[in-house]
């Protein structure tokens, strides 16, 4: 059976996400899915176009807070919908990747969930076993 | 439910969680809620963040938390919370991504049967529908400029009546004139801008909404005479916020205040309630920019409005002198202030952080508009969209613990994923059409998220209130239509 890479988790407000990896790029990676499985579900996104991010954070846990805050703004800002993504550098308190997807258009996309931010609350990156496992919780 | 010593009722309306509850308290907290609320609010785990936010440095009183409170992050939805700015704190996750979510009341002169049937309704609901941009990802049809922008990060509402969208009486009802003073664009990144440039004037998604309502009960004839409301009047309400900028700025906080807890060695329990000194760089650029996002949110609801009567006019071809169309008032729900409150006595100067709360001045306050100073602030509390919503005033009770708040709303019960659930089988729509509510809304799943059943009940969160002396009711108002994003 294939691992899972991300999962939703409820709050009574708001939507959370345990994210799965087994290198850290990894982790980022799915937690980018994870992030546009909320906005746009399950939907076939085609891997058409290239956004590139770059990031900062105070720590890792910071630094995947930021990472995704970037593809929100993308998503916000240019209608950018992500299908796939690769972190070509993470560490040292900055991340650098790529992701492939479309640019939204109403009635070909169904937007499911406005994402305001990503939030620090019960922010966590932790590896309790063999796999990096990362917690965090959205704005809806 | 007993009290025990975790928690200390204090009265049928009120607990309080004492220092002792969780080490590192610097106040106790304080739950305005009747027991039936309290087992909810036990059962969501949201004690443990009004605990939390009482570790923040200058807090004053208590932490407080009104009884439509509910798990959030940082402080819980539905949290009040005021420090010193002599020589306390500012915390971004005090206010909220959605900085001055808020909501507004706008009164008419004419009376549900004016409406018509279902038919017409529809028609109305239709048309607000196509005029009002609403939904993730919708674009407005305000396009600004760069010195547009800076315009209305400053002016607020004020800029929305420069363009024509209402009058200079709007601003005069509305909480700060429309427009919080010490805005400074130069505090707001591109990201923010970019953000929000093409979204002034849009309704959001998720629990915003417009909706046509109707007077059903007035409780307070003196205040609803006052505000030029009887029993049938038709009311339009609108709930929305700041939209990306916004949301940006608090993004754009947090990782400043994330290197300020460590500059200024400041614990925390939770990372999301970082902060920084009232009185330090980052405090005080951060509160220019919070001024700016609230501003950017007056002058949506002030676009918003402006369409939604000019719908009005055009369906129901009146004119405006028939239509009569006048805001009532608008209140913030997510925003910090710098008020000043006595404390022990002592006047003091306070930021206070009201996240899923509402300013609830009481009658004589000088910040309240002249016409409404011998009944007190209105404080508009929308319900569900299948039950109803309340107008209430400020009491004096609100200045004395709670630093002039109250509730905001009903307060969410269920996780939005639970509420999808629970309305699997069931339609929404069709059930609420039944009940003479007519819904328009853009997303497929916002009706089963936001389904009526997924909130608290909002007239026991404001009896509640009412009876624990934060505010008094005025009048409740029944849904007729709603358009949602």
């Amino acid at each position: 059976m294939t691992e899972p890479r991300f999962r939703l988790i409820e709050t009574t407000a708001d939507a959370g996400l345990l994210i799965w990896g087994d290198r850290l790029s990894e982790l980022f990676e799915n937690a980018a899915c994870g992030l546009y499985r909320v906005i746009v579900g399950r939907r076939t996104v085609k891997p058409l176009l290239r956004k590139s991010v770059h990031a900062r954070g105070v720590d890792t846990p910071g630094l995947l807070v930021s990472w995704l805050s970037e593809w929100i703004c993308l998503f916000d800002t240019e209608g950018f919908l992500g299908a796939a993504f690769q972190v070509d550098h993470v560490g040292g308190g900055r991340v650098r990747g790529t992701g492939w997807g479309e640019t939204y258009e109403p009635g070909r996309h169904r937007l499911l969930t406005e994402v305001k931010g990503i939030t620090y609350h019960r922010l966590e990156i932790c590896r309790p076993d063999k796999r990096l496992r990362a917690r965090l919780v959205l704005d809806l | 439910m007993e009290p025990g010593d975790r928690i200390r009722k204090l009265s049928p309306w009120k607990w309080e969680l004492p220092v002792s509850y969780k080490k590192g308290m610097r106040v106790p907290g304080i739950v305005y809620a009747d027991e039936k609320l309290m087992r909810d609010i036990i059962n969501d785990k949201s004690l443990e963040q009004v605990a939390n936010a009482a570790f923040l440095p200058g807090i004053v009183g208590a932490s407080l938390a009104m009884p439509d409170m509910h798990y959030g992050y940082g402080l819980p939805i539905g949290g009040v919370v005021a420090t010193k700015t002599a020589d306390g704190v500012i915390s971004p996750g005090g206010v909220g991504f959605d900085i001055n979510c808020g909501v507004r009341l706008v009164g008419t002169g004419i009376a549900r049967e004016a409406l018509g049937g279902a038919e017409e309704v529809k028609k109305l609901v239709d048309a607000l529908f196509a005029r009002v941009p609403a939904g993730v990802g919708s674009k407005g049809k305000v396009r600004l400029s760069p010195a547009d922008e800076n315009k209305v990060m400053v002016k607020g509402a004020g800029w929305a009546v420069d363009q024509g969208y209402g009058t200079p009486d709007d601003l005069t009802m509305t909480e700060e004139g429309g427009c919080l003073e010490g805005a400074d664009p130069a505090a707001v990144s591109e990201k923010a801008r970019r953000r929000g440039r093409e979204q002034q004037g849009t309704l959001g998604s998720g629990n915003h909404f417009m909706e046509i309502q109707y007077v059903e009960k007035v409780y307070d004839r003196e205040a609803a005479s006052l505000f030029g409301l009887e029993e049938g009047t038709v009311t339009v309400m609108i709930h929305s916020g700041s939209r990306g900028l916004g949301h940006q700025v608090c993004t754009d906080s947090l990782v400043v205040m994330e290197r300020a807890v460590r500059k200024y060695g400041i614990e925390l329990p939770d990372r999301q309630l970082a902060c920084a000194p009232f009185r330090s760089t980052e405090g005080e650029r951060y509160l220019a920019a919070m001024r700016c996002a609230a501003n950017y949110a007056w002058a949506n609801r002030q676009c918003l409005m402006w369409w939604a009567k000019e719908v009005m006019e055009e369906v129901l071809r009146l004119s405006p002198a028939d239509l009569r169309w006048r805001l009532i008032y608008d209140v913030a729900h997510n925003i910090v202030k710098v008020e000043k409150h006595r404390v022990a006595g002592v006047e003091m100067e306070l930021a206070v952080h009201r996240k899923g709360a509402t300013r609830a001045f009481p009658p004589g306050h000088p910040e309240l508009p002249l016409p409404y100073r011998s009944v007190g602030q209105p404080v508009v509390i929308p319900g569900d969209m299948g039950t109803c919503s309340y107008l209430l005033t400020g009491a004096e009770g609100a200045m004395r613990e709670t630093f002039g708040s109250t509730c905001h709303g009903a307060g969410r019960r269920l996780s939005r994923r639970a509420a999808i659930r629970a309305s699997k089988g069931r339609s929404i729509f069709r059930e609420l059409e039944e009940k003479g509510i007519h819904i328009r809304c853009v997303g497929r799943e916002t009706v089963g998220e936001e389904m009526p059943d997924a909130y608290k009940n909002v007239t026991e969160v404001v009896d509640v209130v009412t009876r624990a002396g934060l505010a008094r009711k005025v009048l409740r108002l029944r849904p007729v239509a709603v358009v949602k994003g």
